[in-house]
Formats: C-alpha cells, structure tokens, sequence
C-alpha cells in the first residue's frame, strides 16, 4: 500500500516538475521565437542567448504591487486564477508519458511513466476536467467588474462550449477505433499505424480546436488585447496573472501530449521497438518529448503567422466546419471499423 | 476511511445545495450548484461508477452550467435584496413537494440496500454500460435522443418566429 503511494508520488514529484519546467522554457521560446519569425533578435541579455529571461520575469512578477481594485467581487477574484492553475496542474496524471516494462520501484511495478495507470476512463477524465478551465476564465471577467473583462469572459464561455463538441467528437473517433477510454490502450493500438493516417482530418479538427481551447492566437478572443486591452485579465496583476500565464503553457503542454498519444503514436516510433527496462524509459520518454515539443512550436509558429479571427467568423468555423467534419470523420471510422479496414 | 470520506463529501453536497437554494447573489448560487454536482460525482466514483462520475463533471458541471453562468452573466440578474416574499405560495409549495421527494426517496433507497451490489468489483463498468445502452435497452437508448432532437429544434422554431 506504503510503496504504491509512495510510487505515485515520485511520478506525480517527476511530471508536475516536468510540466513546470516546460512554462520558463516556453515563455523563451515564444519571445525568441516571435523575435525570429518577426526579423529581430527578441530577449538576448540575461545569461546566454537570453535563456534566463523567464527567471528575470518570474523575480520581476513576483515582486510586482498587487492591486486589487475597489469593486471586484473580492472572494471570486481571488478564486479564478485558482481554478485555472488547479486544472492545468490536475489534467496530465491520465496520459502516458513513456513505457515502462519490466521496472519495478519499491518493488512495485512502475506500469508505465502514467500517474494513474488504473483509472479506465482516462480520456472522459481528461475532457471532463478540460470542461472546468472556462470558470477560471469566466470568473476573473466576471469578478474584475470591468467591461472589457466581461466581454472577455462572455466570448471566452461561448468558444469553450462550441469547441469542445467538435474536440470531443474529434476524440470519439479515436476511441472507436482503439475500443478503450485508457490513454495506455490507445498508444498500444498504434503500434503499427499512427491514427493520424487513417483520420486526418479528425487529427485536422483535433489541433484546431486545441488552439481554441487554450485561447491561443488565432482564436485569442478571450484577451484580444486590441479591442477588449487584455480581456478577462485586465484587472488581474502581479502573480494572479501570473498564474493565468503559467495555466495558458500548461495547457498548451497537456493538450500537445494529448495530441501526440492519441494521434501521433505517444512514445513510439514506427519500426522500432523499444527495449524494457531503464532504457526503454528514457528512449521512450526522449521520443514523446521530441514530438510534444513540435506540436508545442507549432502553437508558437501559429501564433505569429496567423492574424486573429473575427467573432462570427470563429463561430462559423467552430459549428459549420469543424462540427461537421468530426461528424464525418466518425462515420468513417465506423465504416472502415466494420468493414474491418482498421 | 472511505466512510468518513462519503460523510464529508455529504456534507459539503448539502451544505453546497442549501447555497445555491438560498443565497441572494445568483452568481453565486449556480457556483454553488457546480460544487454540488461535482459532490455527486465523487459519490458516484466512490461507488465504482467511473463513467457517470466523469460525464457528471463533463455534461453538468462542465457545460449545462457554463450556459446558466453565461445566461446569468449576460442578463445580469439582479442581485436580490429585501426580505420581501414575492411568491409565498410558491415557495410553500415548492418546500412541500421538496420534502415529499426526500422523505419518499429515503424510504425507496432504505428498501433497496438488501438487494445492493458492489459496482467496483463488476470491473470496467465502462464497457458494461456501452453494452447495455446499445444492447437490450437500445430503444429507449434511441427515444432519448429523438426526445432531445425535439427539444432542439422546438427551441430554434421558438425563437425564429419571434424575429
């Protein structure tokens, strides 16, 4: 029992850590780089190449005046950013991160690089507390008590709910297809072929609404800082926007692990298996990384390519384009399923 | 251990419905209304019942009540202040038929506890479920749904004719 929890714990100590690791990172490699997409040089100063500017920023963050303006909803205010880091931090322990065959810890067997390696439903978990983030969002617009923050909010709710159909209905093909809600399944199932080959466009429909869902540009309506100033944090300072900072790469990290195990194989690579033990481990883990950090230099890439959707325009897309071609993207899989072509 | 754990989630359940019944701020009260559902989710996932727990979070707390917040936001309900009664009948009534449901919910579920089974030994009651959604119960399975098409396309009829 003792040396189950305490297996657990190391998991737990090594993904969040990794995770948190990955927010300074990020931050970097956003500013260095838009710098590099834009023709300039970007943060360049402190350490080498500029690698300890997110140090530089946390310090400046965390020492900056929290304000906390006269007429917010005092207990709400507080709450939001909260809610935001909570389900950032508790959304990853579903998703296998790497293989790990025959290695035992405390003479437990370790059952993969996952946290919760028995919880069979997985993906349902992950989408259920993926549903949750729009109230930390919802409430720093609505408790700033500021119009641009409301308006915010608002946006911010109705792309949630319209993007999150399309996701689920993305992720249902997927499931179909490997017949079990455990993530560890799914990445066992695509040992031979990657699921983005047989449903691109589910893959297609999947990234999209990624980007929605972590209001990343092109779909930033929520903070839009040139008509709403920053949207739903504008009233929000020091580490409270910190936090909606830090839960914004979070997210954009989990959801890039999600993409990857579901559709680009999770840890595996096409003819080669990997080798059990510690090994194995590392080789796998190195393999998941590599992709998680494409799809995450994609989110960057995007960002600084892509101008912003207009309203309509992203609600139009989200109902009458991405909606639909989940929905056929499902029959097809149901098609090939039973004709037995997958 | 697990005992105490389902007193405290009770608790809070309750405590938490009270809230979202009687606090004055109806921002508040749909908050409130999510910590309930996400109570009864963990009432389910102690019971063995993975599955309902995880859509109780993702259908309920996660979209129906986004919509309500967003419904209230956008109209903007007012906070209601005073201790004026506006609807003493109503209430009467509703406080009335409340603890009817209770007391004979009490006394169905006191009756059932002979014939209850443990969910968490059945293993993945996942799969079972599927199973006997699109199995033996497919017909009603599929009147839900044509009952919710309904509802969906009554709601846009209604609000096309006011334009």
């Amino acid at each position: 029992m003792w040396a189950e929890i305490a297996v657990s714990g190391v998991k737990l100590a090594v993904i969040a850590g990794m995770l948190l690791t990955v927010v300074p990172i990020m931050t970097w490699v956003e500013r260095r780089g838009a710098a590099f997409i834009q023709d300039r040089l970007g943060p360049n100063r402190v350490g080498p190449w500029g690698l300890l500017q997110p140090l530089a920023d946390a310090v400046k963050l965390l020492f900056k005046e929290d304000v906390t303006p006269a007429h917010v909803s005092k207990g709400l205010y507080f709450l939001a950013p909260a809610i935001a880091v909570f389900v950032a931090l508790s959304t990853f322990i579903v998703i296998p991160f790497a293989k790990a065959e025959g290695i035992e810890l405390f003479g437990v067997p370790l059952k993969g690089l996952i946290v919760a390696p028995d919880l069979n439903i997985g993906v349902l978990y992950l989408l259920a507390l993926s549903s949750i983030s729009v109230y930390g969002i919802v409430l720093a617009g609505w408790a700033s008590n500021n119009k641009y923050s409301l308006l915010g909010g608002l946006r911010s709710s109705a792309q949630l709910i319209s993007y999150e159909l399309a996701m689920t209905l993305a992720v249902l093909g997927v499931l179909l297809a490997s017949g079990d809600l455990r993530l560890t399944t799914v990445v066992e199932h695509q040992a031979k072929l990657w699921n983005v080959v047989p449903q691109f466009f589910g893959f297609l429909v999947f990234l999209v609404a990624a980007f929605a869902e972590t209001n990343r540009l092109p779909f930033d309506l929520a903070e839009a800082e040139n008509e709403l100033v920053a949207g739903y944090h504008v009233e929000l300072s020091s580490m409270k926007f910190a936090a909606f900072m830090m839960s914004e790469y979070i997210n954009m990290t989990t959801i890039s692990a999600l993409a990857t195990t579901l559709y680009l194989g999770g840890w595996q690579l096409p003819g080669v298996a990997m080798p059990d033990g510690w090994l194995g481990l590392v080789l796998s883990f190195a393999v998941f990384m590599a992709k998680v950090g494409f799809l995450l230099w994609l989110f960057v890439w995007v960002r600084w390519t892509l101008p912003r959707f207009r309203y309509d325009q992203l609600m139009r897309l989200g109902w009458k384009g991405l909606i639909p071609l989940a929905l056929l993207n499902l029959l097809w899989v149901s098609v090939a399923l039973a004709r037995g072509w997958l | 251990m697990e005992l105490a754990i389902f007193y405290l989630v009770a608790a809070v359940a309750v405590l938490s419905a009270l809230v979202a019944v009687a606090h004055r701020n109806p921002v508040v009260n749909v908050l409130s209304l999510i910590v309930t559902f996400f109570c009864v989710a963990a009432v389910f996932a102690m019971q063995g019942a993975d599955f309902l727990a995880g859509a109780q979070v993702l259908i309920y707390a996660g979209a129906i009540l986004v919509l309500f917040l967003f419904v209230v936001m956008l109209l903007g309900a007012p906070v209601v202040s005073g201790e004026e009664n506006p609807r003493p009948v109503q209430k009467t009534l509703g406080a009335f038929l409340a603890a009817a449901v209770g007391i004979g919910a009490f006394f169905l579920f006191s009756s059932l506890r002979e014939a209850e089974t443990k969910l968490s030994e059945a293993g993945n009651t996942t799969r079972a479920l599927g199973r006997l959604l699109v199995g033996p119960h497919l017909f009603a399975f599929e009147l839900v749904s044509v009952v919710l098409l309904a509802a969906l396309v009554g709601a846009l009829v209604l609000v096309k004719r006011k334009h």
